[in-house]
């Protein structure tokens, strides 16, 4: 069905190939024109050498399937796709930048740009699993970069979309996934878990910055299970300047339990952002990997362990939301900051995982002043950073689920829309001041929020005002 | 061509009008009823006379068990329920409705697709295809890429891939599934009329042979009206409680 002398010139439905990008295991990339699409495109053209090689073949139909159904800035734009029954092919925009294997020579890398990388995948992973899409092959060669920095992901040929068949479940015995980023529950054949996608993303930070892959590059089944029990060296043993809050983050994605893990790809995004917001654990002082007795416990543990759940990206974004408010404590607001605290509460009793942002703003006169600088702006941040989490404190929520950011800006609405686009926030909660004069002269903040904001957002009210 | 998938309708006349009007909205090319218009249910008359109409201007319909029954020529006995309605049905049915379930065949052809109410190995023996194993002897009894059936009342849906494989799939309502690819397909669109999946929303289907792409759709009918009237009929009463629960 597919030929595999493919060469520049040749025309396959409209698209001219013109230069073979990749030589790929699974399918070779070309870079294409065509006389009705501008932009540079790419035709990626599947390997397919028959019966032989299932893989190839189903890992394409899988990708034709979800690709198409993919959009944002985190995917590369679908274009075209070519029938089985002819050519099988995908065309899509050609993303410019290098793969994060092009770094690979570099390693070790930075700390800051371990984590900046780190805060860049993980929200691209947050907008793939809000379309119900688990990556499951997420590595350094299948990372791309825009020229603004925002990470792309490329090859679904190994993705599983909540809402339609999973052609490779069906097909297949062995795990599916890339020996050295597969997570124990893909090595127990379990597909449907986006946190999966998590501790694919630790074992490349851990690669990213120590130069070493976490559980090596096993070769065989049995190498590749071990993982389930053999946890891997602290980060800080095989690198003295890794911070304590690294450590911690990339071994919580390691994790063997899911459950263990950060909740959603979002909630690493806000910590790889704020390091300063995490209440350290032990994890991030571990200096070896456990003794003998804990990982033998593991190993009993994970004879003959099947997968347990079913579960879905859907199911795992709604029981963990990232709930932001947005929280005014210049005084008068008391009664406001009141019933603001009473439905927090609410929402944060309803959706168990979820994680609460408490932010306010200083209003700053101009744009470029930088609070930090000067010993006024440092005392005026620590001064309303006390007041937020007093205002939080009757909720009495764990650290790991709550924490506090103080934004300097002149223009506060935008600020807050800023800080929800940027952490992806799913629910902003905020207080609707009192009509006042100067509201009706400064315009009203929360209804600016309302109009811009990505998210939902819910706008309290006093609870006398409320008749 | 966009072809509207129907099947399991058994006289429920608030179920079959509800998914009618649903179709309606997205303006099939081609209706296909894929068997049993009566049983079960308190309309036949309607239901029958609705498939007619529909058939007279170009909708396929095949045969199932209960209209075999109800014509006279089913060979086994029905379980005492079924075969109560259908001692019900047959007296109220005129002449040209019994003629029209006389002259139903059992499978029916368009293009790549194949359809038939229980099975295409032996259309008129009723087995049902309830498991990846069935659905494998499905595949292997015909040529066609996609076959469509019913019978089994739970939407479902097959593929048999290029390597032999069989992969299950419990259908989401309203997803469009592409049904692309070296592998062919058997669905089940699942029963308009009496919904037995915990779900009592009429089933049916949509697939545009162009794109080759099915959406299982669930719409939300009269249920309770449906089953008044298989009370006020005085069928037995497990048959009303149905409705209400799809159990």
């Amino acid at each position: 069905m597919a030929r595999l002398d493919f060469q520049p010139g040749q025309q396959i439905d409209g698209f001219t190939l013109q230069e073979k990008l990749a030589d790929g295991g699974m399918a070779t990339i070309w870079a294409v024109s065509h006389a009705h699409f501008r932009g540079e495109m790419v035709m990626k053209l599947p390997r397919l050498r028959g019966e032989d090689d299932p893989t190839a073949i189903v890992g394409f139909e899988t990708e034709q399937m979800i690709l198409p159904r993919l959009h944002g800035p985190h995917v590369p734009a679908f274009v075209a796709s070519g029938d089985f029954t002819a050519q099988p092919y995908l065309v899509m925009e050609r993303v410019g930048g290098a793969s994060l294997r092009a770094r690979l020579d570099d390693l070790p890398l930075s700390v800051e740009v371990v984590a900046s990388i780190g805060a860049r995948v993980a929200e691209a992973l947050h907008d793939l699993h809000r379309q119900q899409v688990i990556h499951l092959d997420i590595k350094p060669s299948n990372i791309l970069f825009r020229p603004d920095g925002t990470a792309v992901l490329v090859d679904f040929g190994l993705a599983r979309h909540d809402r339609l068949p999973d052609l490779l479940a069906e097909e297949f015995r062995l795990p599916l996934g890339t020996a050295p980023y597969m997570s124990p529950e893909q090595v127990l054949h379990d597909r449907n878990e986006p946190r999966s996608d998590l501790f694919a993303l630790g074992v490349m930070l851990y690669y990213l910055l120590t130069g070493v892959r976490p559980f090596g590059f096993p070769t065989s089944q049995a190498g590749v299970r071990k993982r389930l029990w053999r946890d891997p060296t602290p980060p800080r043993a095989l690198r003295a300047d890794c911070p304590p809050w690294l450590q911690q983050i990339i071994l919580r994605c390691l994790a063997v339990d899911p459950a263990q893990r950060f909740a959603t790809a979002a909630e690493l995004a806000l910590v790889l952002r704020h390091p300063d917001q995490l209440p350290l654990t032990a994890l991030a002082d571990k200096r070896e990997a456990d003794a003998l007795w804990p990982v033998f416990k593991r190993w009993l543990r994970a004879l003959g362990r099947e997968p347990v759940a079913q579960h879905s990206a859907a199911e795992r974004l709604d029981r963990a939301p990232i709930v932001m408010v947005a929280v005014d404590v210049s005084p008068g607001q008391e009664a406001l900051n009141e019933s603001l605290l009473r439905s927090v509460r609410l929402l944060m009793s309803v959706a168990g995982e979820a994680r609460l942002a408490c932010v306010s703003v200083l209003k700053t006169q101009r744009i470029g002043i930088d609070f930090n600088e000067d010993e006024a702006g440092r005392n005026l941040r620590v001064k309303r950073m006390v007041s937020v989490r007093h205002w939080a404190k009757p909720l009495a929520l764990p650290e790991a689920r709550i924490t506090f950011h103080v934004l300097a800006a002149p223009d506060p609405a935008s600020a807050l829309v800023e800080f929800a686009r940027q952490n992806q926030v799913d629910h902003l909660i905020m207080g609707a001041r009192e009509s006042s004069a100067l509201r009706r002269h400064l315009g009203s903040v929360s209804a600016q929020v309302v109009a811009e904001s990505p998210c939902s957002v819910t706008v309290v009210r006093r609870r006398e005002q409320a008749h | 061509m966009l072809l509207a998938l129907l099947t399991d309708l058994h006289a429920n006349r608030q179920a079959l009008s509800a998914c009618l009007d649903d179709a309606a909205d997205f303006s099939p090319d081609r209706y296909v009823f894929l068997g049993d218009y009566v049983g079960y249910g308190a309309d036949p008359e309607w239901v029958l006379d609705t498939v007619m109409h529909y058939v007279e201007w170009g909708a396929i319909a095949v045969r199932g068990n209960h209209d075999a029954a109800t014509a006279g020529t089913l060979r086994r006995s029905m379980r005492p329920d079924a075969q109560a309605v259908i001692e019900w049905t047959r007296p109220r049915l005129a002449s040209h409705q019994r003629d029209f379930l006389h002259s139903l065949p059992l499978t029916a052809e368009l293009e790549q697709c194949f359809f038939a109410h229980a099975n295409p190995w032996q259309p008129e023996e009723w087995e049902y295809v309830l498991s990846p194993a069935d659905a494998a002897h499905a595949l292997a009894a015909v040529p066609h890429k996609f076959i469509f059936c019913g019978h089994a009342h739970d939407p479902a849906l097959y593929n048999l891939s290029s390597m032999g494989k069989l992969g299950h799939y419990l259908p989401v309502p309203g997803q469009a599934i592409p049904l692309a690819g070296p592998r062919r397909w058997l669905a089940i669109p699942g029963s308009a009329g009496q919904p037995r999946d915990g779900n009592p929303a009429a089933a049916y289907a949509l697939f545009d042979t162009d794109s080759q792409s099915l959406t299982f759709r669930r719409v939300p009918y009269d249920n309770a009206g449906a089953a008044a009237a298989v009370r006020a009929a005085g069928l037995p009463e497990p048959l009303a409680r149905r409705l209400e629960t799809a159990g």
